[in-house]
């Protein structure tokens, strides 16, 4: 098992993983409106599978966020 | 600079008050020109508080006119507002709270063709909006011109915001691009709690004010997000993208874009 921190919090993960299984794991609903941050540092979305977690990292997860209104259809 | 008169000097007096802003920063304040762009969840509390802080010029951007739905947190619209532009009824309620403020309004869209026109007008810029393609436009356009912004979302219960300076990181260096149109939240997964809003354009606000007298430290550089389930508040430190397609080192982003807004089909929910 490995310590990992996710948006601040401690998180026992079991190593190899990649971001994308780390995104499953966290049960994140749409992937699509998350960008993610490993060590500060970006990561981009078609490298997340070949991005690997290690012992120690910090991972950010960045939500979409708009105005809590949508464009609605009459 | 503006010479303070005496019902000014009691209209700021708490602000004057304030060793951190004084009359100086009060003179700031009023010398300040802000562009709010979104006269709805955020753009009310923004609006409001800028009013009431005596900022000399106030741009409102907003292409609709006020609906029911609108009152449960936009709260500088009222009940007999429905129907009215946006624009003209939050210039209404900034005039009554504080006449000093000169309000320009933009009943219109902001787009492509008239964003950068519109933001060179102003010394700082208020993301209000509700929605991608123009949150990157601003952002854009801003990066583009140079100015300062402050960004804002709220999703049911959370909110996050940042703000920018030149320099410092933007919108794309966090999120790259707007999420693919069909991702963006489905109908049973959006809707807000009207009170995230003024918790976010408040803050917002404080940052505006912060911006033109100098107090404290800006949200630059890193992303406050909280969540009001359980009033935990996280700062995410972000730092400007080498990578950034529009402010790294290899800039590939050099025009205005109008990305497609995603429709939600309320009948069906």
């Amino acid at each position: 098992m490995a310590k990992i921190y996710v948006n601040g919090e401690a998180q026992e993960v079991t190593l190899p993983l990649n971001v994308s299984e780390l995104i499953k794991n966290n049960n994140v609903q749409q992937p699509e409106m998350v960008s993610v941050q490993v060590n500060e540092e970006f990561a981009d979305r078609n490298e997340w599978d070949n991005i690997q977690i290690a012992e120690g990292d910090s991972i950010d997860f960045l939500y979409f966020m708009g105005g809590g209104n949508i464009t609605v259809k009459g | 600079m503006i010479e303070l008169t005496e019902q000014q000097i009691e209209r700021y007096s708490r602000h004057i008050l304030l060793q951190d802003v004084g009359v100086e920063g009060q003179e700031k304040i009023m010398n300040a020109r802000v562009l709010v762009v979104g006269a709805g969840g955020l753009g009310a509390p923004v609006s409001l508080y800028l009013a009431a802080a005596g900022i000399g010029r106030i741009g409102l951007v907003d292409a609709d006119v006020v609906d029911l739905s609108n009152l449960q947190r936009q709260v500088i619209h009222f009940t007999r507002d429905v129907g009215t532009p946006k624009v003209q009824s939050a210039k209404e309620k900034i005039q009554a709270i504080n006449p000093d403020v000169q309000v320009d309004t933009y009943h219109e869209f902001l787009d492509s063709s008239n964003a950068i026109d519109i933001i060179k007008e102003y010394d700082f810029i208020v993301d209000g909006t509700d929605n991608f393609p123009v949150k990157f436009l601003i952002n854009d356009a801003c990066v583009m011109a140079g100015k300062p912004f402050s960004h804002g979302g709220i999703l049911r219960f959370h909110g996050q915001t940042f703000t920018h300076l030149p320099g410092t990181a933007c919108y794309r260096c966090m999120f790259k691009e707007p999420p693919p149109a069909g991702a963006v939240p489905t109908c049973s997964q959006a809707g807000v709690l009207g009170a995230i809003a003024g918790m976010l354009g408040t803050i917002q606000a404080a940052e505006t004010l912060k911006y033109f007298t100098g107090v404290g430290e800006l949200l630059t550089n890193r992303l406050l997000t909280f969540d009001a389930k359980t009033m935990q508040f996280n700062n995410i430190n972000v730092r400007p993208r080498t990578t950034c397609e529009l402010c790294g080192e290899h800039p590939t982003i050099d025009h205005l874009i109008d990305y497609e807004q995603a429709a939600c089909d309320l009948k069906h929910h």
